[in-house]
C-alpha cells in the first residue's frame, strides 16, 4: 500500500517565472524509508511544503493515508509530522514546554506517546528545564524530532535534518531515523549529502524540479557505467596534469582540502571501462 | 478550549521571559506618565525678544522694562536698527521684535494716540502667535497703566466699555496636566495594542514556528484569539495602572463619569487596535517591516487625535 501518492505535481513562484517543481511523481510505501536527494535549490522544500500543506500545488495531485493534500488538509495534518530545515520551535520556551505545547495542540499528551520518543527524549532529558535557544544543535535537532513525533504521526517528513550538523550527529540522527522506520512509521526525508543517500532504503535523485531517477541506492551506483578510483598524492597539481594528459581517464577532480595540506590529497578519477 | 487555554498561558510565559518586553509594558507607562506631562505643556516661556527703540525715553524705558518683567520675555537684543534687530531674527537669535517710533511719549501725551510696530517671526506657528498675544497684553497693561496715571476720571467714564469675564468649566485653572495625562495614557495604549500584537505575530514568522504550527491540526480562529487575547489584557492592565496608580495618585486626575463606561470603551478601542495590530502582521514579513508600517499609522493617529493639534 502507497502511504505517499504524488502525481504530476508542479509549483511554480512569481507567477509562473520560476518553476520549482515540474511534474514530479512518485510513491512511498508504507513503512518505508525514502530519501529525496538533490542539490540546494532542487525543489526538495517545495515538494515537502505542498505534502504537508503548506503550500498549494500549481497543479497536479498528491496524498497521504488516501488523503488529497488540499481538500483534506485537515485530516493530513492530524496524521503527518513535519520537522522544517530551519529550527523553529519556541527559543524561549523550554525543552518541555515546547514538548508539552506540541502534544497540547495536537490533543494528546506527552506520556501517552511517551513510548515513542523515549528513546531520543532521554538524551535531552538532562536539559529539560533549558531554553530551547540555548540548546546545543545536535540537542535542537532532537529535540525537534520529538516534537514532530509527539502525536504519532504515521508519515514523517524531515526536511534536510542534517544539515549543519556535525558527523557524529548526523550518524547518530540516522540511526534514529531507522529506529523510528522499524516501529513502522513512513519516513521521508531530503538531503543534498549523497553519502546519506545509501541509508535510504529507496532514494529519488531530483534536480532543477525534475526527478532524474528512483531506485535503490544499490541499484543507482550500479547502473553508473565507468568505474571511479581514488589517487592520493603529495604534489596536486602536478598529478593534476598528468592524469588529465592520460587518454584512458574521462575525467578527474580534485576533491578535499587543497590549501592546508599537500599531503593526503584525494582525487577522483572516472576511468570509462 | 483546552487548546486556547494552553497557548494563553504559552503566550504570557513568552512574554514575560521576554526581557525588551516586560520593561515596555510595565516601566514605560509609568515613567512616561510621569516625566512627559513634565515636559509636555503648551505654555511658552522665554520668548526671545528684540526691542528697536527709536525714541529713548522715560515712556519707552517704562514699556521696555514692564514687558522684561513680565517673565515670558528675555531681551535678546536692544538698539536703535530695525535691519539690525531683523539679522537677530534672521540668526534665530529672537522671536520678535517690538519697533517703538520716535516720539513716542511726545505723541502719547500730546496726542493721545501712538502706535508700536511689532514683527514676529512665524516660523513656530504656536509660539508666534502666543509670543504676539502675550506682547499685545503686556502692551494693553501698560496702555492701562498710563491711563490710570493720568487720572482723567470723565474720559474714562465717558467711555463705554464691554468687559468681558470667562470661567473655565471642568479645568478652573487651566491645569494642562488634566489634558496631557490622560492624553499620553491613550497614546501608551494605542502603542501597546497595536505594535506589540503586529510584533508578536511577526516574530512567529520570523522565528518559523508559524510553519510549524501550521501543520498542526490548530483551529485558526484559536491561534489568532491566543495572539490577540493576552494584547487585549496587557492593554487594559496598562491604561489601570494609568488611571488609578499614576493617574490618581500622582496627579489626582479622578474621573467623574462611570468607571466602567470607560471600560467599555477601552475594550472596544482595544479591538480595534489589535484588528490593526493584525492586519499589519499578515502584510509584514519581518519585524522591522511591521515597525515602519505601524510608526506610519501611530504618526497618523497621534497627529490626529487632537492633543497635539486640534
Amino acid at each position: 500500500m502507497n502511504d505517499v501518492t504524488l502525481t504530476n505535481i508542479k509549483k511554480t513562484y512569481n507567477k509562473g517565472e520560476v518553476v520549482a517543481v515540474s511534474d514530479v511523481s512518485f510513491q512511498v510505501e508504507q513503512g518505508e524509508l525514502f530519501g529525496l536527494i538533490g542539490p540546494d535549490g532542487a525543489g526538495k522544500t517545495s515538494i515537502f511544503r505542498v505534502l504537508t500543506t503548506l503550500l498549494l500545488p500549481d497543479g497536479g495531485s498528491a496524498s497521504e493515508n488516501g488523503f488529497d493534500v488540499v481538500k483534506d488538509y485537515k485530516e493530513i495534518r492530524k496524521r503527518v509530522g513535519y520537522m522544517p530545515g530551519k529550527f523553529s520551535l519556541y527559543q524561549d520556551l523550554t525543552v518541555e514546554e515546547n514538548l508539552n505545547f506540541f502534544a497540547t495542540i495536537f490533543n494528546t499528551t506527552v506520556e501517552a506517546n511517551y513510548d515513542l520518543i523515549k528513546e531520543i527524549y532521554v538524551q535531552i532529558e538532562p536539559f529539560k528545564k533549558r531554553r530551547a535557544g540555548k540548546l546545543s544543535g545536535g540537542m535542537k535537532q532532537k529535540l525537534a524530532l520529538c516534537c514532530a513525533l509527539i502525536h504519532r504521526p504515521t508519515v514523517l517528513f524531515l526536511d534536510e535534518p542534517t544539515t549543519g550538523v556535525d558527523t557524529v550527529s548526523r550518524k547518530e540522527f540516522w540511526e534514529m531515523l531507522k529506529r523510528l522506520n522499524e516501529q513502522g512509521i513512513t519516513i521521508l526525508v531530503s538531503t543534498p549529502y549523497m553519502d546519506e543517500a545509501t541509508l535510504c532504503e529507496r532514494i529519488a535523485l531530483i534536480q532543477d524540479g525534475k526527478i532524474l531517477s528512483i531506485d535503490t541506492p544499490e541499484n543507482i551506483t550500479k547502473q553508473y557505467p565507468s568505474k571511479l578510483y581514488a589517487i592520493k598524492a603529495s604534489r596536486m597539481s602536478a598529478l593534476l596534469h598528468d592524469l588529465r594528459g592520460n587518454e584512458n581517464i574521462s575525467s578527474c577532480y580534485a576533491f578535499g582540502s587543497t590549501t592546508t595540506s599537500h599531503l593526503n590529497m584525494k582525487m577522483i578519477v572516472l576511468k570509462q571501462n | 478550549m483546552r487548546t486556547l487555554l494552553f497557548l494563553l498561558r504559552k503566550e504570557f510565559k513568552q512574554i514575560f521571559r521576554n526581557k525588551g518586553l516586560l520593561p515596555m509594558i510595565f516601566v514605560t507607562p509609568i515613567i512616561q506618565l510621569l516625566v512627559m506631562p513634565l515636559a509636555a505643556d503648551f505654555e511658552v516661556k522665554n520668548i526671545n525678544i528684540s526691542i528697536v527703540d527709536n525714541d529713548h525715553s522715560t515712556y519707552s524705558q517704562k514699556l521696555i522694562s514692564k514687558i522684561t518683567a513680565s517673565g515670558y520675555f528675555k531681551l535678546a537684543d536692544y538698539g536703535n536698527s530695525f535691519p539690525n534687530a531683523f539679522k537677530q531674527i534672521e540668526k534665530d537669535k529672537s522671536d520678535l521684535i517690538l519697533e517703538i517710533p520716535q516720539g513716542f511719549e511726545k505723541n502719547l501725551i500730546r496726542e493721545n494716540r501712538q502706535k508700536v510696530f511689532i514683527a514676529v517671526n512665524a516660523i513656530n506657528g504656536s509660539k508666534a502667535t502666543l509670543g504676539g498675544s502675550y506682547l499685545g497684553s503686556v502692551i494693553a497693561e501698560f496702555n492701562a497703566d498710563v491711563r490710570l496715571q493720568w487720572n482723567i476720571p470723565d474720559r474714562i467714564n465717558n467711555t463705554p466699555t464691554i468687559q468681558a469675564t470667562s470661567i473655565n468649566w471642568y479645568n478652573p485653572l487651566l491645569n494642562y496636566r488634566f489634558f496631557m495625562v490622560p492624553g499620553i495614557l491613550v497614546t501608551l495604549v494605542t502603542m501597546i495594542g497595536a505594535y506589540m500584537c503586529a510584533l508578536n505575530i511577526v516574530k512567529e514568522k520570523e522565528i518559523g514556528t508559524i510553519e510549524q504550527i501550521n501543520v498542526t491540526p490548530i483551529k485558526k480562529h484559536i491561534f489568532i484569539l491566543g495572539k490577540l487575547i493576552p494584547f487585549w489584557i496587557i492593554g487594559v492592565f496598562v491604561f489601570s495602572i494609568g488611571l488609578f496608580l499614576v493617574g490618581r495618585l500622582v496627579y489626582g486626575i479622578v474621573p467623574q463619569g462611570s468607571i466602567l463606561l470607560l471600560y467599555l470603551f477601552l475594550s472596544i478601542f482595544l479591538i480595534a487596535l489589535l484588528g490593526i495590530g493584525l492586519l499589519i502582521s499578515t502584510y509584514s514579513e519581518t519585524q522591522q517591516q511591521a515597525m515602519s508600517v505601524a510608526f506610519f499609522f501611530m504618526m497618523i493617529f497621534m497627529l490626529m487625535s487632537g492633543l497635539f493639534t486640534s
